[in-house]
């Protein structure tokens, strides 16, 4: 029970990457002169939206929440006005957070947004996907002893991961490189990126590697 | 020995502030002197080199030039005279530059460029060490040869007016002097007034033969309001008229003497795109170099291009043109064009003398002297010279002497430029041997303190310093012994000069026996507890004690800023760092109250009354909740019962408080750009300064004013919150002096004083406060000395947030004191220091006062929050340790960043940017620790006075 348990989620995982993968190669064959440096808000874009497809279709197809139960249309349909609205809202929280931690506040507004959108991809999404559009079970998630999955389990840590990764993405900026990557927002994006690839590896492994220990509270 | 902690950290910075005291000595190195120096009687010239022939030519060249006259226009960047301003307000210069008869060149300053080096350059040609930017504010007179020097030995004349430095630099060399003094930045009219005023009696005089003019006006116009504004222009015209009149009295003096005259325009440094100086852009280092001179003939249509120069070579040119001997220490090298004009044997013999002095210098302070190139150029173009004397006395055929004669002159120029590039960059050895022993106290005092962090953290805050332990005497003569060899060893080998074994015998055997002492407390505080920690391993205290996530940022962040420091862009741009951190730290915290309060009613047990446990009650701590901080155990006051005892409103506002510091901090940000990548980025600061905002600088003053005196005000007496009213009037009245704000009845008052009787008004009602008192003598006086706006600001800020957050540690007290020193607009740079604010108040230049000031202006943020830290601590009654934990914590804090940063320093001492980036910050890091030790000071004081009150 178990052990496939965290064989699909190895397996989900590794569709996320293989779509981050994607979106930076199947763009150049449509898209003259695409390069993830030089057209980055292109490839926010397309990565953006080519992850936000992925955790839905595989959200429709493996239903990790088994107790979500049957409902109406109008309530599915609320649900998911309610979820892209959450999506929104994560998306302008984030860009506050950065304009607060020394983002310009005028000049690369779009390029800062995209960064917010990217970074509510890689946690809102997962989230709104995973546990639906109730507060109470995100605060519950995010504390400590609050999973009770390893698909939580996995969600806290590939969002933390990401997080991290934007986080440290900051750091070479002020350095006098001079790198095309070092410019507003791109190492930050790269970061969280490379945040989000690292928590979707790491979590089955950890969850693999930790299974004796993991006890849940439903299971 | 029993000490408290706080007592016991106080003793350990004071011993740091002692290690880094003789690490920077060591530091610092002394400049490329010639040892010759102590002998002032002069020198017979270099003769002329001959081969075979002797040559009658020993004595030094007569002058070029009857009479000098210097301009040095402070802060003269090279665009404002060769650039597109240049040619709208200078057009004389414009014209001199372009048609007559001059030459011109940029002059490159070497990094400090500040006033008083630049001076000693120009003057001396020698390279100033770093350590002369500190002794800038208090310029003793300069001991090195220098032109002044052998201008008056040889009986010239020189006259003098301009900026006191050089009066104080050269006591007794000015037949005529009036000194300007440069602390009043804002006046820019009268302090060059003051030098104009005798130019017509001079100019007509004409009994002199050098006159020195420095004018400040165009430096403090850049600090005022940088080099964009309009004032510039009209000070630039203002000089070239000053400029004008010179040259056309100069002129018509020269029909009366048969030697022509020399008209010299330059500038010390120049000025940023922010209007200071200090550093080594190359706005600041750029500076123009015009010679004028009736003897420089010139051709209708010659177009020359400022070539580049040293600024050293200036006391070169200068010495030959006067017919002086060069000066000794000069690493300059001759601007060989104002000599072009004269015969072929005057070039060579000028070039010989320059080349000869250059490498007398390189002996002095090169062992290897003769591997190097120059040197080899040297001998190699002075026995072609000796050739050419002798074709030259034998009268041989005119062409051929010429050809021959110009491959020497090429020849003499290759090996200038050599000598003169390899004597600069040579600078002098570092003295390891005192760096050693100041970095070995340091990191001692670190490692002790380190060592006692369970100890002195405890509930008791107390720690047993085996100072009288017998069992290690013995190791502790061993060590002095071994010490003393050591010093007398490094002292009997040492070739170059150092500081520590130049120091008496029993200052160096003090400092060996405090080393030796260090160790050996280190060695014995270190068995006990190897002893001491396996009787406790049996009994598990604290199994559980994890860390919540606030520690690991905090130590995180700790360490990742003290290695950042490794890195010249982090040390430009700290900052940034301190920014980043701080908004961590409020995120951190704004998600751990969320936690407590969304979550903690239904998960968590109630919290009731928390005693400060210490150590062992690192397991009960956690358990009150994550607010708890368990690593700083001494206070973890935050406000974790706010999801027990807060209802309503107060829930929101604790709630909000992480967000609205965020808030300030990011507008706090953007009132001053600071460090080197942004620092060209328009900000708050400097909108509101500007003369067109100073209704909103008004306003904003007083409603922060009236902010800071509402939140100050509650619990104090009448009388102290009369004096608190009265003083923070004056502060208001002090600023409407200076011109800054105005009062709303008066809206154009034109007339500028200095402000002098309301600062003092101020002061007075400050010492009132001290006098009766209160607590928030502090506060009240750090608004009445920086009188910037953002400290205002800043007050307000601290005050309202955390009556309802009140939730501070030592070290997040710590972290936003330092980004608080970098919102005031300071950087790692020296040309930040705010100087201005030393000379508030008072009518002259007075030493003590103005440095405290200054000092106190410059940390006033992180001052500020110590200052705040003890009032909180102290009004809090949990704990009677709170405060001598605090104060370890502080020192320790404080002192982990410096006694790294000189380990790193001394790995990094041949970085590129040693000087221009590590040596400033090390400057600031050494302030930082005497400021911290101030602090620590402070606190034990506090501590004391609790505990005898008690």
């Amino acid at each position: 029970m178990k052990d496939t348990d965290i064989k699909r989620l190895l397996y989900t995982h590794l569709l996320c990457i293989f779509s981050i993968i994607l979106s930076v190669f199947i763009p150049s064959l449509f898209l003259e002169n695409f390069s993830i440096l030089e057209t980055h808000l292109t490839w926010l874009c397309i990565c953006s939206g080519f992850v936000t497809a992925v955790n839905l279709v595989l959200y429709l197809a493996v239903k990790p929440n088994t107790s979500s139960k049957r409902s109406s249309l109008s309530h599915k349909v609320t649900r998911f006005l309610k979820c892209c609205i959450y999506f929104l809202m994560s998306c302008f929280s984030f860009h506050v957070i950065f304009v607060l931690y020394g983002a310009p506040l005028i000049e690369l507004a779009l390029e800062t947004f995209l960064f917010a959108v990217i970074l509510s991809t890689f946690t809102t999404v997962p989230c709104l996907c995973l546990l639906g559009p109730n507060l109470k079970a995100w605060l519950r998630v995010f504390s400590r002893n609050g999973v009770s999955s390893i698909w939580e389990n996995s969600l806290q840590m590939t969002t933390i991961s990401s997080f991290v990764g934007a986080w440290l993405g900051a750091l070479p900026i002020p350095l006098d490189w001079e790198r095309p990557w070092q410019v507003w927002p791109i190492s930050c994006t790269l970061g969280a990126t490379f945040g989000y690839v690292a928590g979707l590896v790491i979590s089955p492994l950890w969850i693999y590697w930790n299974r004796k220990q993991l006890t849940y509270k439903n299971n | 020995m029993r000490l408290g902690s706080g007592t016991f950290a106080t003793c350990c910075v004071a011993i740091e502030v002692l290690g880094i005291a003789v690490f920077l000595r060591g530091f610092f190195p002394a400049p490329v002197r010639s040892s010759a120096r102590a002998v002032h009687g002069a020198e017979p010239p270099a003769p002329e080199p001959s081969a075979g022939a002797s040559s009658n030519w020993t004595t030094l060249p007569s002058p070029l030039f009857s009479k000098v006259v210097i301009v040095l226009i402070d802060a003269l960047r090279d665009d404002f005279v060769f650039g597109s301003k240049g040619v709208k307000f200078m057009p004389y210069t414009t014209y001199l530059v372009e048609k007559g008869a001059s030459h011109s060149f940029v002059a490159e300053a070497k990094p400090p460029t500040v006033t008083m080096p630049r001076i000693k350059a120009l003057m001396t040609g020698s390279l100033p060490g770093f350590v002369d930017v500190v002794r800038n504010l208090n310029s003793p007179a300069l001991l090195e040869d220098s032109v002044i020097r052998q201008a008056k030995t040889a009986g010239k004349r020189i006259i003098f007016y301009g900026d006191e430095t050089w009066v104080k630099l050269f006591p007794k060399h000015f037949v005529e002097y009036d000194g300007t003094t440069s602390f009043f930045v804002s006046d820019y009219t009268e302090v060059d007034n003051n030098v104009t005023r005798h130019l017509d009696k001079v100019l007509k005089r004409g009994d002199w033969d050098m006159l020195i003019l420095h004018y400040l006006g165009l430096d403090h116009i850049g600090h005022i309001s940088g080099p964009n504004s309009p004032l510039i222009g009209h000070k630039l015209s203002e000089m070239d008229s000053v400029l004008m009149k010179i040259h056309t009295s100069l002129q018509s003096k020269e029909r009366e003497t048969p030697l022509p005259n020399l008209l010299v325009l330059c500038g010390d440094h120049g000025m940023s795109e922010t209007g200071s100086h200090g550093a080594s852009s190359m706005e600041e280092v750029n500076t123009p170099l015009i010679l004028i001179s009736s003897a420089f003939e010139r051709k209708p249509g010659d177009i020359r291009h400022p070539k580049h120069v040293q600024q050293t070579d200036v006391a070169a040119t200068l010495a030959i043109a006067l017919g002086l001997p060069i000066p000794k220490d000069s690493v300059g090298s001759l601007l060989f064009p104002v000599v072009e004009g004269r015969p072929m044997r005057e070039q060579l013999r000028f070039l010989h003398l320059n080349t000869v002095q250059l490498s007398k210098l390189l002996q002095e302070n090169v062992p290897s002297y003769e591997k190097d190139p120059g040197f080899e150029q040297f001998k190699m173009s002075e026995r072609l010279h000796g050739n050419w004397i002798r074709l030259y006395l034998e009268e041989k055929h005119s062409e051929v002497l010429f050809n021959l004669g110009s491959k020497v002159l090429r020849q003499y120029l290759a090996a200038l430029k050599t000598l003169s590039l390899s004597l600069s960059t040579q600078v002098a050895q570092y003295d390891m041997y005192s760096m050693m022993v100041g970095t070995v106290v340091v990191l001692e005092v670190l490692t002790l303190l380190l060592l006692s962090v369970p100890q002195a953290l405890h509930r008791k805050a107390e720690l047993e310093v085996p100072l009288s332990s017998p069992g290690f005497s013995l190791l502790f003569y061993l060590v002095i012994l071994v010490l003393s060899a050591v010093h007398v060893i490094v002292c009997t080998s040492a070739e170059s000069s150092c500081y520590f074994c130049g120091l008496s015998w029993l200052a160096a055997g003090g400092v060996m026996v405090l080393a030796s002492a260090l160790l050996c407390v280190v060695v014995s505080v270190l068995t006990n507890m190897l002893v001491g920690g396996n009787a406790s391993r049996k009994n598990p205290v604290h199994p559980s004690s994890r860390w919540s996530e606030l520690d690991l940022l905090i130590l995180l962040g700790t360490a990742g800023h003290v290695l950042s420091l490794g890195a010249s862009s982090f040390v430009e741009e700290e900052h940034q760092t301190w920014y980043f951190l701080v908004n961590t730290l409020c995120l951190a915290l704004s998600q751990e109250t969320y936690r407590n309060c969304f979550l903690g009613d239904d998960s968590e047990p109630p919290c009731g009354l928390r005693v400060e446990q210490g150590l062992d009650g690192a397991t009960a701590a956690w358990q009150d909740g994550p607010a708890c901080d368990a690593l700083e155990r001494d206070k973890g006051h935050r406000s974790p019962s706010a999801s027990q005892g807060l209802r309503g409103h107060e829930k929101w506002m604790v709630l909000a408080s992480p967000w609205l510091i965020l808030a300030c901090c990011r507008l706090l940000r953007s009132l001053n750009q600071t460090g080197v990548q942004w620092a060209h980025r328009p900000d708050l600061g400097h909108w509101l300064t500007s003369s067109d905002h100073k209704a909103e600088l008004s306003v904003l003053a007083a409603i922060s004013l009236l902010v800071v005196f509402v939140l100050v005000q509650r619990g104090c007496s009448s009388v102290s919150k009369a004096a608190l009213a009265l003083g923070l009037l004056g502060v208001y009245c002090y600023r409407a002096a200076i011109g800054s704000v105005r009062f709303p009845w008066r809206p154009d008052s034109k007339d500028i004083s200095k402000g002098i009787i309301e600062a003092r008004f101020v002061y007075v009602f400050v010492l009132g406060i001290l006098f009766t008192g209160t607590k928030d003598l502090l506060k009240s006086q750090v608004i009445a000395t920086d009188f910037q706006l953002k400290t205002t600001l800043m007050t307000k800020f601290i005050w309202k947030p955390l009556r309802h957050d009140a939730a501070e540690i030592t070290v997040m007290h710590y972290w936003f004191g330092q980004a608080f020193f970098y919102f005031q607009g300071n950087s790692n740079n020296i040309a930040t220091v705010d100087i201005s604010a030393g000379f508030v108040g008072l009518d002259t230049y007075v030493e003590i006062p103005a440095v405290l000031l200054t000092a106190f202006g410059t940390y006033a943020g992180p001052v500020l929050w110590a200052s705040h830290l003890v009032h909180f601590l102290s009004s809090e009654t949990r704990s009677s340790s709170a405060l001598s934990h605090a104060c370890f914590c502080y020192a320790l804090i404080c002192s982990i960043p410096v006694s790294t940063y000189i380990v790193l320093v001394t790995s990094l001492r041949y970085h590129l940017f040693i000087w221009s980036v590590f040596s400033p910050k090390l400057l600031y890091e050494g302030m930082h620790l005497l400021i911290t030790a101030a602090v620590c000071v402070f606190f034990t004081a506090m501590d004391q006075t609790r505990l005898t009150q008690s």
